[in-house]
């Protein structure tokens, strides 16, 4: 079953066509990977989804809800989690704190409740706190619960905003360039990670990645990118031999061209 | 170096995390109970009640920067008019109390007026971001001063008014006459203003303003609603800030027009700069610094057999915000915070320790 859908998005900025007629569909479950050539538009898609920008044309349905009806801090509510190719942590406050505010969607308390400290409040916290740390547990953030953000280190910073997001216990994760940064052994923990959150919380994962060998080993389908329109979808394998995205990556015609200049230069 | 091992969610959760730390704060209460007797102990009674006046006032500026500390500190947003929302917050409650309404009541109402009045004044200015939006607030602190005086036959206008004498669970207060009353009246709203601030911090608001703070765009992503937030911020600030408008207003004895100038607005942001952005305690320190700089300034200059010098006390205040700008961003405070940690890791701190890290590209076009 599609869970998330887009038809016919078009994004332009002033005369710049952004993402041109995408139509993709993700299913419930799997994991999806967007890749493509840097400025091929998948942050932009992502940003489509979580409202930042309004398409020009088309439709995003999530779950049979039009996304489009919705605003930015309404996506969250319905299940959505991200997280940002440029690490947007909220750096002045603590792991901890930051997880916390994954919980965002889930309070209950009132305003006059939270001022005085009454009724659920206390309930509520322990509640979130709970919930916050089988995040924790689940990505091996114990060491770093009451580190200020602005301390830690990158690769770190990386798993917090996984956490972060998983915090908001979504039903569809979209990751911006997971893997991007991190060395090999962080790699291969982003890999597990993936996989255990797709088949442990059930979680349906869309990504932007750059790094092949992770989309091959994690994803299920893939869809290329370049210039915001589709290239080629399908198993990783597929999309890798296809002869579109290989040509929008290494070029065809232009190598020899490439190839000189570079010979000028030196 | 004390290690809290922590048994059950609750130590997070928790106005103080362990018992230590709850007997200190503890302590301090009680030594600012015990306050007045203990003046009157060491001084005369006339020094005694000079003293009491200054820590008085201290608690009044505290309220009104706890105020502005939740809005600037807390949630990131600049504001330069604070003032006119004092203002508000005293004429109100002077207002309210001539209307036959008892101090108590009317003071608790009058904050919870400004309050609303400041979040729809909020909704707005808050699509401003930064020096657009100190400018919109530093304009209401100017026209503040106008409306004073368009609305003179509520205000009084450029004659201003005189605070009515009222009583307090049958004391009487004033001023002259109970200089202790109004010492725990202060200490009372500051104690309680405090306690709002620290509930806020450790439910879901309070880590919505820290969020708005530092990244609007993943604060959306997360689920908060940037506008409500800010608006609310705005709101619970100008209510703090009337509570404190209301006490300073009272206690002066009488005021108009000019009693709360942008330059209140300007003493207030540099106050809770000094003590320290986004820290309870840098609003408390910063009050300290505010209030006893020109007494201090007063008594520098006797001592050297000048006479007052002109613009001296606002030169130095500049000079020390300025200071405290370049060599101590995180204010009194802050600075209070590393020489902690430096003498609980005694001798293992390091130099650089706190060095900040540049922090990775930020995503500000999306905005």
């Amino acid at each position: 079953m599609s869970l998330l859908a887009l038809k016919d998005v078009t994004l332009k900025f002033g005369g710049v066509t952004a993402v041109n007629n995408l139509s993709m569909s993700v299913n419930e479950g799997e994991v999806f990977a967007l890749v493509g050539p840097n400025g091929a538009g998948k942050s932009t898609v992502f940003n489509m989804i979580s409202r930042f920008y309004r398409p020009v044309r088309g439709s995003i349905t999530f779950d049979g809800q039009d996304l489009l009806a919705r605003r930015p801090h309404e996506v969250p509510a319905l299940g959505i989690a991200r997280t940002f190719q440029n690490i947007e942590l909220f750096e002045r406050a603590t792991v901890l704190q930051n997880l916390l505010v994954g919980r965002h969607r889930h309070r209950k308390t009132m305003l006059l409740e939270e001022m005085f400290f009454i009724g659920r409040a206390r309930a509520e916290e322990r509640a979130h706190r709970h919930a916050v740390e089988e995040v924790i547990e689940f990505l091996d953030l114990q060491a770093y619960r009451d580190k200020y953000i602005a301390g830690l280190p990158y690769g770190v910073r990386k798993v917090v905003e996984l956490a972060r997001a998983l915090a908001t216990k979504p039903r569809l994760l979209l990751l911006d360039e997971p893997a991007s940064g991190l060395s090999v052994e962080e790699t291969q923990d982003m890999r597990w990670w993936i996989e255990d959150i797709r088949r442990q919380m059930g979680i349906t994962v869309l990504m932007v990645e750059h790094d092949m060998g992770l989309v091959g080993k994690v994803c299920d389908r893939v869809l290329a990118l370049a210039d915001g329109a589709k290239l080629a979808e399908g198993t990783p394998a597929e999309v890798q031999s296809h002869p579109a995205v290989i040509e929008a990556y290494l070029g065809t015609s232009a190598i020899s061209k490439t190839a000189n200049s570079k010979g000028e230069r030196v | 170096m004390r290690f809290h091992f922590k048994t059950s969610y609750d130590h997070d959760i928790n106005l103080f995390p362990d018992w230590w730390k709850a007997s200190l704060y503890g302590a301090l209460l009680l030594v600012m109970l015990a306050l007045p007797w203990v003046l009157h102990w060491v001084f005369i009674p006339r020094m005694a009640n000079f003293y009491m006046g200054e820590v008085t006032n201290v608690l009044i500026w505290a309220v009104a920067g706890l105020g502005l500390m939740l809005l600037t500190g807390q949630t990131g947003q600049v504001s330069l008019g604070h003032s006119a929302f004092m203002a508000l917050g005293c004429y109100l409650t002077v207002i309210l109390m001539r209307n036959g309404v008892p101090f108590l009541a009317a003071f608790a109402l009058a904050g919870v007026l400004t309050g609303v009045i400041g979040a729809l004044i909020a909704i707005p200015a808050l699509k401003l971001h930064g020096v657009y939006l100190a400018i919109f607030t530093l304009a209401l602190a100017i026209l503040a001063d106008d409306i004073i005086v368009i609305l003179a036959p509520w205000t009084g206008g450029v004659n201003g008014m005189r605070a009515p004498d009222f009583t307090l669970f049958g004391w009487g207060m004033s001023r002259f006459r109970n200089p202790t009353g109004w010492y725990f009246l202060a200490l009372g709203t500051a104690v309680v203003v405090t306690l709002i601030y620290r509930n806020l911090l450790r439910s879901p608001l309070g880590r919505a303003f820290a969020a708005v703070r530092d990244s609007e765009i993943s604060a959306q992503a997360m689920g908060v609603d940037v506008a409500r937030t800010k608006t609310l911020a705005f709101g619970i600030s100008c209510g703090f800030a009337g509570l404190g408008g209301a006490l300073m207003g009272l206690f002066a004895g009488s005021f108009n027009n000019e009693t709360f100038t942008f330059l209140i607005a300007i003493q207030l942001l540099m106050m809770v700069i000094i003590g320290g952005l986004g820290f309870i305690h840098g609003a408390f320190l910063g009050a300290i610094v505010i209030a006893f700089l020109p007494q201090g300034l007063s008594m520098a200059t006797d001592m050297f057999g000048s006479r007052s010098i002109p613009g001296l006390e606002i030169g130095v205040f500049g000079a020390i915000l300025i200071a405290f700008i370049l060599f101590e961003p995180m204010g009194l405070y802050g600075r209070w915070l590393k020489i902690r940690v430096w003498l609980e890791l005694f001798p293992f701190a390091r130099r650089d320790m706190f060095r900040r890290q540049k922090s990775y590209l930020k995503t500000e076009r999306l905005r």
